[in-house]
């Protein structure tokens, strides 16, 4: 069971990308990928990062380990006493958190290294944290291919010679390999077919339990992250727009951009058809987003509201606040929530 | 016209593709009829055929791959039509390709040519099928295109496709496919590369389409939700075979082969929570030059025998529903 124990604590976070133009590259604009965030997670559960593709959720992942830079903001690390400013940090301790915080990245195919050995592609950061001789770092790898339910002297082959489904392994298990904290899956399972997605599903709840876990895990399949998640924060153009237990989101989704994300989603069983939200039009651009409430132009429940309320829509970006006061806080921003 | 007139019969189909001096026998005997204002759904994981199935029927498969047996046969309404036996690029076939029987890819964005306007891609179809004038050509494509719901089509019949979104992308070649109002409709892998609630929008669109023009769907997919929303009838295949074939209601409720019960186990449902149990489906798919001898799941079949290691016939369960499994009395009364 996840404890009320932080690990992570993420407050307004931003990320943008500069949109260059013309012929000196001046900045024209910026790409808000992730434009203000706060998110806290807790030891040993698991967070599902959900939403539609561009909407900033990998970014959001990458800037947590920071493959990409954050323009501003602040993600606190807590061990023990201390406490990590994940954005100001110095040489040593950028290399302690390092080991910290790991990713499993979404396409197994480009993932790996092809001219490299799976022992070759694992050694490297074994090396860099402290295990000295070949022969223990060739045991701890062995181990780790076994924990993936892989067999041992499979290290020695080159990932040409993997299914999809063993790629995958392989990097769950490079992942694993400096005894990580958090793990972040970015659409671990994404790119796997179903019969064989189960079985990833099935190890990544396995090794959560065995070694004490904490995931983020970043999808865009909503039947996935509702078996595997605690927790679920729904993402719409670069802001969270719902944060619940995983149970009450998919019981009672609070804002409109859920509602009808779940009601799009086909169901593999017969005797629960549901009435189906169909939202007009596509996402917005991220370099202009609308105003006000980014969702506003394409919200269903926006029509059916009076005038000043549709004012109150276009005019203020709403904040994500607890909509019901029970005792699980279930956030959502939106300014006339369901 | 009646309701479930044939419009397409395929019998003991069998496609192989030749590589490097191998032969892959991408499709092993496919036997299935398409109903006129049906939705056939074939489902099955990444390299068991199904894309293969599609271009056989519109004889679009690649160069060096044949047609070894069996029989395509269009129930046109001048008589039937042997697709097997046209010549791949010959003028009967060019004549019922786009106009009769028309296919919507996967990738929409690979589909359209960047180089052409949008609406000059949507009207070459009638162009070739039709006898229009240029200016008929370009009314009915503007017109084409508000029926698929994109805002200010006049305007964007001059866009090229690089200035369209994935999901207008996608309206813009169910478009292209409809112009000519095909009898049958094959769309491979429709709404893979798109978000859901673009997907629900592009269902809802071929579903309209299809009870307007009493088309008939042969939709290709590998996601058993889809199939539950869309599908009338439903065949399973597995390495080149239709392993299961029936009903929706036969085939989702009442599984009869071992690999659609195991994959119906092996998904999460929405709505299901934490609780449910998914049972993944043991080892991989084999390698295609290297099949197993019998039944092709024998190797992660829970229910194989002795029995398995011959290659087993198809064992009807009622009117509508077959399967193709030794022991699909077992697996019926299992689940």
């Amino acid at each position: 069971m996840p404890s009320q124990e932080k690990i992570l604590h993420i407050k307004g976070i931003k990320t943008h990308f500069p949109v260059r133009k013309g012929l000196l590259r001046t900045v024209a604009a910026h790409v808000k990928a992730v434009d203000g965030v706060d998110l806290e997670i807790y030891r040993g559960e698991t967070l599902g990062l959900v939403g539609e593709s561009g909407c900033g959720k990998t970014t959001l992942g990458k800037s947590i380990i920071q493959l990409v830079e954050a323009v501003s903001g602040q993600i606190l690390y807590y061990e023990g006493e201390q406490t990590f400013d994940l954005l100001n940090l110095s040489p040593e301790e950028f290399k302690h958190i390092r080991q910290k915080i790991q990713i499993v990245f979404q396409d197994p195919h480009s993932s790996l290294n092809p001219a490299f050995t799976v022992f070759g592609s694992l050694q490297d950061p074994l090396k860099l944290y402290g295990v000295k001789t070949k022969a223990e770092r060739r045991k701890i790898i062995g181990d780790l291919l076994e924990a993936v339910n892989m067999r041992r002297e499979q290290m020695d082959n080159y990932p040409h010679e993997f299914s999809g489904g063993q790629r995958q392994r392989i990097g769950i298990a490079r992942a694993l390999c400096v005894n990580p904290e958090i793990v972040i899956c970015d659409e671990a399972v994404s790119a796997l077919d179903v019969s064989i997605q189960a079985q990833v599903l099935q190890l990544l709840q396995e090794i959560k339990e065995a070694r004490g876990l904490t995931y983020i895990f970043i999808t865009h399949d909503l039947s996935v992250v509702e078996y595997i998640s605690d927790r679920v924060a729904v993402m719409y153009l670069g802001k969270i727009v719902e944060l619940a237990e995983s149970e009450a989101l998919y019981r009672t989704p609070r804002h409109p951009y859920t509602q009808a994300l779940l009601s799009a989603i086909p169901i593999a069983d017969l005797d629960r058809k549901s009435e189906r939200i169909v939202l007009e039009g596509d996402v917005p651009n991220p370099v202009s987003p609308p105003s006000g409430c980014a969702f506003h132009p394409r919200c269903p429940k926006f029509k059916s509201l009076s005038e000043p309320e549709k004012q109150h829509c276009m005019g203020e970006s709403p904040q994500l606040s607890d909509a019901t006061q029970l005792t699980q806080p279930h956030l959502v921003s939106c300014h006339y929530p369901n | 016209m009646s309701a479930d007139q044939k419009v397409l019969s395929v019998k003991n189909l069998k496609t192989y593709i030749y590589v490097n001096n191998r032969c892959n026998k991408a499709l092993d005997g496919v036997s299935f009829d398409v109903y006129r204002g049906k939705t056939l759904c074939i489902v099955g994981e990444s390299g068991c055929g199904k894309s293969i199935t599609a271009s056989s029927i519109t004889q679009l498969l690649p160069k060096l791959s044949r047609i070894e047996s069996g029989e395509i046969i269009y129930h046109s309404e001048k008589g039937d039509i042997c697709i097997d036996q046209l010549e791949r690029n010959g003028p009967e076939m060019r004549a019922l390709r786009g106009a009769e029987i028309s296919m919507i890819f996967q990738d929409p964005m690979t589909a359209l040519n960047p180089v052409y306007r949008i609406g000059a891609q949507i009207s070459e179809g009638l162009k070739y099928h039709s006898k229009n004038t240029l200016a008929q050509l370009k009314q009915i494509s503007i017109e084409l295109l508000q029926q698929m719901g994109i805002p200010l089509a006049a305007q964007r019949v001059e866009d090229y496709s690089h200035q369209f979104s994935g999901g207008m992308r996608q309206r813009a070649m169910i478009a292209m496919a409809m112009s000519c109002k095909p009898k049958i409709l094959i769309a491979d892998e429709p709404t893979t590369a798109l978000d859901v609630t673009i997907q629900a929008q592009i269902f809802e669109l071929i579903d309209e389409l299809k009870q307007r023009h009493n088309t008939a769907v042969i939709l290709i997919t590998h996601d058993m939700g889809v199939v539950a929303e869309l599908a009338d009838h439903v065949a399973v295949m597995y390495m080149g075979n239709i392993v299961e074939q029936g009903t929706i209601d036969d085939v989702l409720r009442r599984p009869a082969h071992p690999y659609t019960e195991a994959l119906l186990k092996s998904i999460p449902i929405l709505g299901k929570g934490k609780q449910q149990q998914i049972i993944p489906i043991q080892g991989s798919t084999p390698d295609p030059y290297q099949r197993p001898k019998g039944c092709q799941f024998e190797p992660r079949c829970p229910y194989a025998t002795e029995q398995c290691q011959i290659f087993p016939d198809s064992q009807p369960i009622s009117g509508t529903h077959e399967a193709l499994c030794w022991h699909s009395e077992k697996v019926l009364s299992h689940a």
